[in-house]
């Protein structure tokens, strides 16, 4: 399964969210999940899965497909939650 | 021998090669596999010369239109956007910029390890473009090749750590809290939208730009292709027809028609930012994680100072209102120096959005509706001025039709450009260890010494 992270100029946030993401997979010991990050310009549909992006962008990714939105984007606890039942939801743990 | 020392110095002085190594050196540091390290310093390696290639793009679309305005206006037209400007400038001062971003990086965790100021800079695009200005700043200044990594390192580390400390009161009055502090080189602007905003709320309380309902329909100007290549039409048609038809097609566009050819040049900058952003994005690939991951270890107790849009969610209206805030203040100063004669710099919509809706957040916190449109407009008139002032001390860069575009590049800009003009490169030097000094010292002192 492939994540991708997206901001507005996909240079800071969507590296710092794609970090978080990183740790809370080991915390959460899942393996196999590709994860990039990108801009609102450069993504596609067909790139990822599931793409995360921070709720002031989510208007612009709304065709992405599976999107999850951030209502906060250095919230760890609420990017752990998220992404832990994205992983039950897809059967990684 | 001379064969090898030859090729050893064309190593030496391609910047790709450069950046490369340093990510080579990071990924064994942290003990990679194999295949993870080729990888991540192939990447780090293409994602330089993906930089070149965008940066001659934007060169092919910035020609024409500076010509135009120089018709049209006869004075220069500068279009502000860091993208652009380090594009340009690396392909001369790409071995330094990168040297420079690496032993700022260390400064910084030195910095924070060792004085009050725990702030550990993680948004790595600024700390290149910073890394990038200051070895322009450095070379103009007349320091030698190691002089010029010695003291642009010390430099960056000092102003990653001091742009987040200016601006922690106003984020902790935001946030609540004090474990996040903000990176991003406009905390000057920033920090003086929050103080405007204190200063218009003092005698009569104004309400919270969340308390309004607002429309939040321009949503896709956060795209930046979009909204740089709407802006880029947008100005480029307004120059060409200023120039007019018979220079533009007599001189520059071989006939094509000259808004055509303008519509044209103004995709072709888009173009050109947008590649450089996928070449930032490879170069910083591996080596923002460890930054982090040894900043972590060696400064245990330290602030991440992220980038920007960590804010944006505090105050959505906040940040529509303080971009048009922001970016009237930009065209209000545009004004200004059309009458005064000066060079003109260009509101670009990007600087206005990033840096204005921040500034507008700020603004907000501290004084409301009334604190974030002030506060916003003054950050536009700011980012304006900074620039005229800037330019001269880039050297031949500050004839580019670009420049950097946030405020701490100008105040820390024009507070090196300058020392090195009246007094030399040795007043840098002594600057640069006054500085440390004071900030060596364990007491709440003067924060702001280095904007001053």
């Amino acid at each position: 399964m492939k994540i991708i992270t997206v901001c507005g100029h996909g240079l800071g946030t969507s590296f710092m969210v794609e970090m978080n993401i990183k740790n809370v997979l080991e915390e959460l010991g899942v393996t196999g999940i590709e994860l990039d990050h990108s801009d609102l310009s450069s993504v596609s549909p067909g790139d990822a899965d599931v793409f995360f992006l921070a709720k002031d962008i989510a208007d612009g990714g709304a065709h992405l497909g599976e999107v999850i939105v951030l209502d906060n984007i250095i919230d760890m606890d609420e990017l752990r939650e998220k992404v832990t039942a994205l992983m039950k939801e897809k059967n990684f743990i | 021998m001379n064969g090898f020392l030859s090729t050893l110095v064309d190593i030496l002085s391609e910047p790709a090669i450069i950046v490369a190594f340093i990510a080579l050196v990071g990924l064994l540091l942290q003990r990679k596999n194999l295949g993870d390290t080729i990888k991540g310093t192939t990447k780090t390696f293409v994602g330089f010369l993906v930089i070149s290639a965008g940066a001659g793009i934007l060169g092919i679309a910035l020609e024409p239109f500076g010509a135009m305005f120089q018709e049209a206006f006869n004075v220069n037209g500068v279009v502000p956007n860091n993208e652009a400007i380090v594009g340009l400038a690396l392909t001369k001062y790409g071995t330094s910029t990168a040297l420079i971003m690496f032993f700022g990086m260390i400064a910084n965790v030195l910095i924070a390890r060792f004085t009050r100021f725990k702030y550990v800079f993680l948004t790595g695009h600024h700390t290149l473009y910073m890394a990038c200005m200051l070895a322009v700043i450095m070379a103009v200044a007349g320091f030698d090749t190691v002089g010029l990594i010695i003291a642009g390192s010390v430099a960056l580390g000092i102003i990653m750590a001091l742009s987040p400390a200016i601006l922690q009161p106003f984020m902790r009055q935001l946030t609540g809290h004090d474990n996040v502090a903000l990176g991003h080189f406009s905390a000057v602007g920033y920090a003086i939208s929050g103080l405007v905003g204190k200063a218009v709320n003092r005698k009569k309380k104004s309400v919270s730009t969340e308390e309004i309902n607002f429309p939040q329909g321009l949503g896709f100007l956060r795209d930046s292709t979009v909204s740089i290549a709407l802006t880029m039409a947008v100005i480029y048609i307004i120059v060409a027809l200023s120039a007019g038809q018979a220079f533009v097609e007599g001189t520059l566009s071989e006939g094509t028609n000259y808004l055509v050819f303008s519509l044209t040049q103004a995709g072709n900058f888009a173009a050109g930012v947008f590649i450089i952003l996928a070449g930032v994005r490879l170069v910083l690939a591996e080596i923002v994680p460890a930054f982090q991951g040894i900043s972590n270890k060696l400064v245990p107790n330290s602030k991440p100072a992220l980038d920007v849009p960590i804010i944006f969610t505090y105050a959505p209206n906040a940040v529509i209102i303080g971009f048009f805030s922001s970016f009237i203040g930009g065209i209000v100063s545009m004004a200004v120096m059309a009458f005064s004669g000066s060079i003109i710099i260009l509101p670009g919509v990007v600087p206005h959005f990033f840096t204005g809706a921040a500034a507008g957040v700020f603004g907000n916190a501290s004084g409301g509706i009334r604190g974030s449109v002030l506060g916003a407009f003054v950050n536009g008139i700011i980012i304006s001025f900074l620039p005229v002032f800037l330019m001269p001390v880039l050297g031949d860069l500050g004839f580019a039709n670009s420049t950097f575009s946030d405020a701490d590049f100008g105040v820390a800009g024009i507070f090196f450009g300058s020392l090195a003009n009246h007094f030399g490169t040795i007043a840098i030097t002594v600057s640069l260890i006054v500085i440390l000094v004071l900030m060596a010292i364990p007491f709440k002192k003067k924060e702001e010494q280095v904007e001053s």
